[in-house]
C-alpha cells in the first residue's frame, strides 16, 4: 500500500541572490549561486558554473498548457479525461518517470490503485548495476570519502566529465582535504576504442590479481606488462576507487562485466583498500529507484496487481511493455524528452517544452522540480538526501499535484 | 468522546499492576481517569479474561535508511513470496519455526508498520541513523504507517569527532557536538558502533580492540566511549549511550565485552544485541556460549542495560554500520553476495544475508546463547526483547520468542532438535525460569520506554497516551501474541482481531538537548573545507517531517 504525500511548500524572495541545489547529473552540488533576474523567468549563475547547470538553471518554460488531443483545455478536464483512460486501461505502463522522491512517490499511489507497472528511462544502464549487486553485491564509496582519502582513481570506459562535469573540480583536484598528502591521481582506461573491449580487460586484470598467468602478451591494445603496472600501483595506493558508467557499457550482457569488475575491488580489498563507485545516469535515477524500493520493496521494473507488487528486470522493460501495455503514461519531469513510440493511447505528464511526433491523447505540462517547486532528491551514491529550492514563479503544477488529482476516486 | 475498557486484565509495570482487573477509559488520544457518571460513554468495549497492556515498543529494529533500503534492493528474492516459502520450509532446519513465523526479512515501510501494529506493537526505534544519511531515514520513516518511530544518530567513527577526541578537545566541545548531532540529525540517543573501527577499516586496518589505537588517530575505542558516554550524561537526556561493541560476533569477543562494561566509569551505557558479543572460544570447534559470564556482570553492573538480538532460525540479512566485521562476515554470507560501504567521512555499512541453521554447530549456539542471556539476566527493566531486526531474524518472529521464554516445555523441545554438540556445549535446559506476562510488559513495554525517555507511553497510567493492546490468554503464548485482539493507537481502535482496521500515522520522536551555537562556527568551516554538501543542508527541520500532515516531531525533554 502507498500513501500520498504532498511534500513541502515554501516561498521564495526572487531578487536576492540565493544558494541553490542543482538536480542536473547525480553530483546533486548544493553550492550554485544563482541570481534570479526580476523581469524574466530566466535564472543565472552567479558562481559554480557548469555545463549541465547553466543549460538547467537558464532554461526557460514554453507558456504551455494542458491538453487533449492537442487542444488546450484546463487541468481539471486533462486530469478527468486521465483518469477515464486509466479506468480503461487493464495495464497501465508508467515510463520515463523522470522525477524526485515526492514525485515518485504520487506515481506509485496511482500506479498501485491502477495496476500500473513501473519503468524509469535509465534503467538499461542501472540494471547493469542492480543485477550485480542482486547477484554478488558490491563495494563502493561515497564523494566525501573520494575528496578526503582517494589518492588514486581509475576510470574506466568513462571519463567522468561528460556526464558529471564537476566531480574533478569537486572531489579530485580539490584544495582542501583531510587525509591526501599529494594530488590525487587518476588514470583513464578504455575511454576510445571498442568498448565491449572492457570485459576482457577487465578479466585480464582479475586473473592477473588472483595470480593467474596470463599468456597474452597484449589485451585490447594494452600489454599485460602495463596491467601488471596499474594493479601494482592500485595495490600501493592507500585508497584507490574505481569509477565506472553503466550507461556506457552499452552492449550486451554488460552486467556481467561489472561483475567482474566488483570481484577485483573485492578480491583486492583482501589486503588493501579498493572502493567503487559507479556513475548514474540522471534523470531521478537514484531517487526514483530508492523511493520505489521503500515502498514497495523493489526498484522499479516493478508492477502492481491488486495490491501486489512484482518484479522483472526483464519483462518489465519499456521495450517489452510497449508491445502489450493499453495506456502509456510518460513522466519526465527534469527534460524534455519525448515519449516512446507506441500505438497505445499515450499520456504525457512532462516537460513544457517536450516536442512530440505524435500528438498524446493527453498532455500535462508540469513543473521542473528545483526550479518550478520544492523537491527532494538523492544523489549518485545514494548517501546523501537533499531538498531542491523552488526558485521562480510558475504557473505550472508539480507533478505530485497533478498524480494526486488524477488519484482522486480511483480505488 | 469516551471510550471505556471494561474488566481487563492490566499488566502494567509502571503502576505495579499485575493482572489486576480494572477499567481504563480513553478520551482525546489520552488515558483519562474514571468519568463522572454524568459523562457520555461513547463506547464499551467488554475486556472480561482478557490480557491489557500498554502498546509494545521496540527499542532496538532497523526500520528505515540507506542499509535496509540496500537490503530490499539486493534481495528481491526475499520480498517475493516469502510468506510462503516460509510456511512450506522442508529443510529440517527451519523445524522450529511454526506457522505463525512469517518472515518478512526486509519488508516495504508499509508492510513494517502494519505487521508491527498487528503484533501490538505501537513504536520502534531504528539504531542506526548515520547523521549524513538521517533524511533518506526519516523519509523512510515518514511512510512507515501505524506506528510511532524514532532512532539513534551514529557518532564515533565520523572524523569530525575523531579529530576533536584526538586533539584532546575539552568535553564541553564534545558535548556541544553530539547535542548538536541530535538536533540536526532529529534523533532521540546516540549510538557508537564498533567504537573507532569503521573508521579504522578505511584506513585498512583490519581488527580494533577497546584498547587498541585508531593508527591514525591515536585513541582508542575506550577513550571513544568515556568520551561519548560522558557527553550523552551530560546533556541529560534519557537515552544511554547505545553501544554495538568492538568484535562483534568474533569467538571469544566476550572478554571485550565484560571489559566494555567498565569503560564509562559507571556512567549508564546500553549495550546493544549482546548475544553478538557474548562467545567464548573453548571446546572442539573454538566457539562456546560466555553468557553465564556477561549475564553475571550484567547483574552486578547496574548502570549497564542490554538488549538481546536473539537469532531465530531460517533466512534473514545481517544490515549494520560496522564495516570492519561486515568485511569479514561476508565470507559466511548466504546466498553469496554482500554489499559494503565506505560513507562520507561520517560511518559506513555493511549488509550481508545470514541463514541460520539449527543442525550448524555455531549457528544453533548462538540461538541458545540469546535464551540463556534472556533467562540468566534478573532484572527484566534492564534487558530487551530483540532479534536486531532483521539481524538475528525478523521482527515478525517476536511472538515466537516471546513464547519461548514463557513457555519451558516448548523451549527444551526446540533445544533437543538442535545440533547435538550445540547442545552439550549450553546449560540452557538447566534453566527453569518461564517469563511471566508482567515480564514481558516490563521487558516490552515499561522498560523500553524508561529507557528511550517516553515518558507517556509504555504504561496505562491517567494522562498516558492511548496505546493499548488487548490480547486473549492463550496457553499458546505465539499465538497469543502474533494476533492481539484490539490495538488502540492514540485512543483509535486501529487493530482488531489482528487486522488493520484504520490506517493512522505516528510521531517521530526526539530529543533536542541545548548546546553552544558556537559550535557551528567551526563545524561550518569543516563542512566547507571537507565535506561535498553544506551544513545547512545537512540539518533536518521539523518542517521536513511533519509538513505533509501525516507525521510530526515530538520532543522529549530530560530523563
Amino acid at each position: 500500500m502507498i500513501w500520498q504525500n504532498n511534500g513541502m511548500h515554501t516561498s521564495h524572495n526572487p531578487s536576492a541572490s540565493m544558494t541553490a541545489t542543482c538536480p542536473a547529473c547525480g553530483l546533486l552540488c548544493d553550492d550554485i549561486v544563482i541570481n534570479p533576474s526580476a523581469n524574466t523567468q530566466r535564472l543565472f549563475i552567479i558562481q559554480q558554473q557548469c555545463t549541465k547547470a547553466i543549460a538547467f538553471f537558464s532554461q526557460t518554460s514554453a507558456l504551455a498548457q494542458p491538453q487533449i488531443a492537442g487542444k488546450n483545455t484546463d487541468l481539471i478536464s486533462a486530469t478527468a479525461e486521465i483518469k477515464r483512460l486509466l479506468k480503461q486501461s487493464n495495464q497501465p505502463l508508467f515510463a520515463g518517470l523522470g522525477t524526485d522522491v515526492q514525485g515518485m512517490r504520487a506515481i506509485l499511489t496511482l500506479a498501485e490503485k491502477t495496476n500500473g507497472t513501473l519503468d524509469h528511462m535509465h534503467s538499461d544502464a542501472s540494471v547493469r548495476n542492480t543485477l550485480t549487486m542482486q547477484n554478488t553485491g558490491w563495494q563502493t564509496t561515497t564523494l566525501t570519502e573520494i575528496k578526503n582519502r582517494a589518492d588514486l582513481i581509475i576510470a574506466i570506459g568513462t571519463d567522468i566529465t561528460s556526464s558529471h562535469p564537476r566531480f574533478i573540480e569537486r572531489v579530485v583536484s580539490n584544495e582542501h582535504s583531510l587525509f591526501k598528502n599529494a594530488p590525487t591521481a587518476i588514470e583513464y582506461l578504455l575511454t576510445a576504442g571498442n568498448i565491449e573491449d572492457i570485459a576482457a580487460v577487465i578479466n585480464a586484470l582479475n586473473a592477473l590479481a588472483l595470480n593467474k598467468p596470463l599468456r597474452a602478451e597484449c589485451i585490447a591494445g594494452i600489454t599485460t606488462a602495463s596491467l601488471m603496472s596499474l594493479l601494482e600501483k592500485i595495490k600501493a595506493a592507500k585508497y584507490c576507487v574505481i569509477v565506472w558508467s553503466a550507461s556506457q557499457l552499452n552492449f550486451p550482457h554488460a552486467e556481467l562485466t561489472v561483475q567482474s569488475l566488483v570481484r577485483l575491488i573485492a578480491t583486492l580489498n583482501q589486503t588493501t583498500r579498493v572502493a567503487g563507485f559507479p556513475l548514474s545516469s540522471g534523470d531521478g535515477d537514484t531517487s526514483v529507484n530508492a523511493t520505489s524500493t521503500w515502498l514497495t520493496g523493489f526498484a522499479t521494473r516493478n508492477r502492481f496487481t491488486n495490491g501486489e507488487v512484482a518484479y522483472n528486470n526483464h519483462q518489465f522493460c519499456t521495450q517489452k511493455q510497449l508491445a502489450t501495455s493499453d495506456l502509456v503514461v510518460w513522466v519526465s519531469s527534469f527534460n524534455p524528452h519525448a515519449p516512446p513510440e507506441t500505438h497505445a493511447p499515450l499520456v504525457v505528464i512532462g516537460h513544457p517544452n517536450t516536442k512530440f511526433n505524435r500528438t498524446p491523447d493527453v498532455f500535462i505540462p508540469v513543473g521542473v522540480p528545483g526550479l518550478d517547486h520544492t523537491g527532494l532528491m538523492f544523489r549518485m551514491d545514494s548517501a546523501v538526501t537533499l531538498p531542491l529550492k523552488k526558485l521562480r514563479d510558475s504557473h505550472l503544477p508539480s507533478l505530485s499535484e497533478v498524480c494526486l488529482q488524477i488519484s482522486e476516486g480511483l480505488t | 468522546m469516551i471510550i471505556r475498557l471494561k474488566n481487563g486484565r492490566i499488566y502494567d509495570p509502571v503502576q505495579q499492576k499485575n493482572g489486576v482487573i480494572e477499567d481504563i477509559y480513553i478520551a482525546h488520544r489520552r488515558i483519562i481517569k474514571k468519568p463522572s457518571d454524568a459523562e457520555k460513554i461513547a463506547m464499551t468495549y467488554d475486556l472480561t479474561g482478557k490480557v491489557v497492556m500498554a502498546g509494545a515498543i521496540d527499542m532496538h529494529s532497523h526500520i528505515g535508511g540507506g542499509k535496509v533500503n540496500i537490503a530490499r534492493m539486493m534481495l528481491p528474492e526475499y520480498q517475493l513470496g516469502q510468506l510462503n516459502e516460509a510456511k512450506h520450509y522442508t529443510e529440517p532446519e527451519a523445524h522450529i519455526c511454526t506457522p505463525n513465523c512469517n518472515h518478512f526479512v526486509v519488508p516495504s515501510t508499509s508492510q513494517t508498520g502494519f505487521r508491527y501494529i498487528e503484533m501490538g506493537y505501537t513504536a520502534a526505534f531504528e539504531p542506526a541513523i548515520l547523521p549524513i544519511n538521517a533524511r533518506q531515514a526519516h523519509l523512510e520513516m515518514a511512510d512507515t504507517p501505524m506506528i510511532d518511530k524514532g532512532g539513534y544518530a551514529m557518532l564515533g567513527s565520523d572524523d569530525y569527532f575523531l579529530r576533536l577526541l584526538s586533539r584532546r578537545a575539552d568535553q564541553k566541545a564534545i558535548n556541544d557536538y553530539v547535542a548538536w548531532t541530535l538536533n540536526a540529525t532529529q534523533a532521540i540517543g546516540i549510538k557508537v558502533v564498533n567504537p573507532g573501527g569503521i573508521n579504522a577499516f578505511k584506513f585498512n586496518q583490519r581488527r580494533l580492540n577497546l584498547d587498541e589505537e585508531h593508527q591514525h588517530y591515536h585513541v582508542s575505542p575506550r577513550a571513544i566511549l568515556k568520551s561519548l558516554s560522558t557527553a550523552v550524561q551530560a546533556l541529560g537526556i534519557a537515552k544511554p549511550l547505545h553501544v554495538h561493541c568492538n568484535n562483534l560476533g568474533t569467538a571469544g569477543n566476550f572478554q571485550t565485552t565484560l571489559d566494555t562494561m567498565s569503560a564509562s566509569d559507571g556512567v549508564p551505557m546500553h549495550l546493544t544485541h549482546i548475544q553478538f558479543h557474548s562467545y567464548g572460544a573453548e571446546g572442539d570447534h573454538q566457539f562456546s556460549s560466555a553468557a553465564a559470564q556477561i549475564a553475571e556482570a550484567l547483574n552486578k553492573n547496574k548502570h549497564i542495560t542490554a538488549d538481546v538480538g536473539q537469532i531465530l532460525f531460517g533466512q534473514t540479512v545481517t544490515a549494520s554500520g560496522d564495516t570492519m566485521m561486515q568485511h569479514l562476515n561476508a565470507r559466511h554470507a548466504n546466498p553469496d553476495k554482500s554489499v559494503l560501504m565506505d560513507i562520507e567521512c561520517d560511518a559506513g555499512c555493511g549488509v550481508v544475508p545470514f541463514k541460520y541453521r539449527d543442525q550448524n554447530y555455531i549457528n544453533a549456539l548462538q540461538w541458545a546463547i540469546g535464551l540463556e542471556l534472556f533467562l540468566s539476566v534478573e532484572d527484566p527493566w534492564r534487558i530487551f526483547l530483540t532479534t536486531d531486526h532483521p539481524n538475528g531474524a525478523p521482527f515478525t518472529s517476536y511472538p515466537h520468542l516471546i513464547r519461548l521464554l514463557m513457555d519451558k516445555t516448548f523451549r527444551n523441545e526446540a533445544f533437543a532438535k538442535l545440533n547435538l554438540d550445540a547442545q552439550a556445549m549450553s546449560n540452557l535446559t538447566s534453566l527453569d525460569r518461564e517469563y511471566s506476562l508482567y515480564d514481558i510488559a516490563t521487558m516490552t513495554r515499561a522498560g523500553a520506554a524508561k529507557l528511550i525517555g517516553l515518558h507517556d507511553r509504555g504504561h496505562l497510567s491517567v494522562g498516558a497516551a492511548a496505546d493499548i493492546t488487548v490480547y486473549t490468554d492463550k496457553p499458546d503464548r505465539e499465538a497469543m501474541f502474533t494476533t492481539p485482539d484490539y490495538v488502540f493507537k492514540d485512543g483509535e481502535l486501529v487493530v482488531k482481531d489482528g487486522k488493520v482496521i484504520k490506517v493512522v500515522w505516528g510521531k517521530t520522536h526526539t530529543a533536542k538537548p541545548t548546546f553552544d551555537k558556537g559550535v557551528e562556527q567551526d563545524l561550518k568551516t569543516y563542512f566547507d573545507l571537507y565535506h561535498t554538501i553544506s551544513l545547512e543542508n545537512f540539518k533536518i527541520s521539523n518542517d521536513e517531517i511533519g509538513d505533509d500532515g501525516r507525521g510530526g516531531v515530538v520532543t522529549h525533554v530530560g530523563k
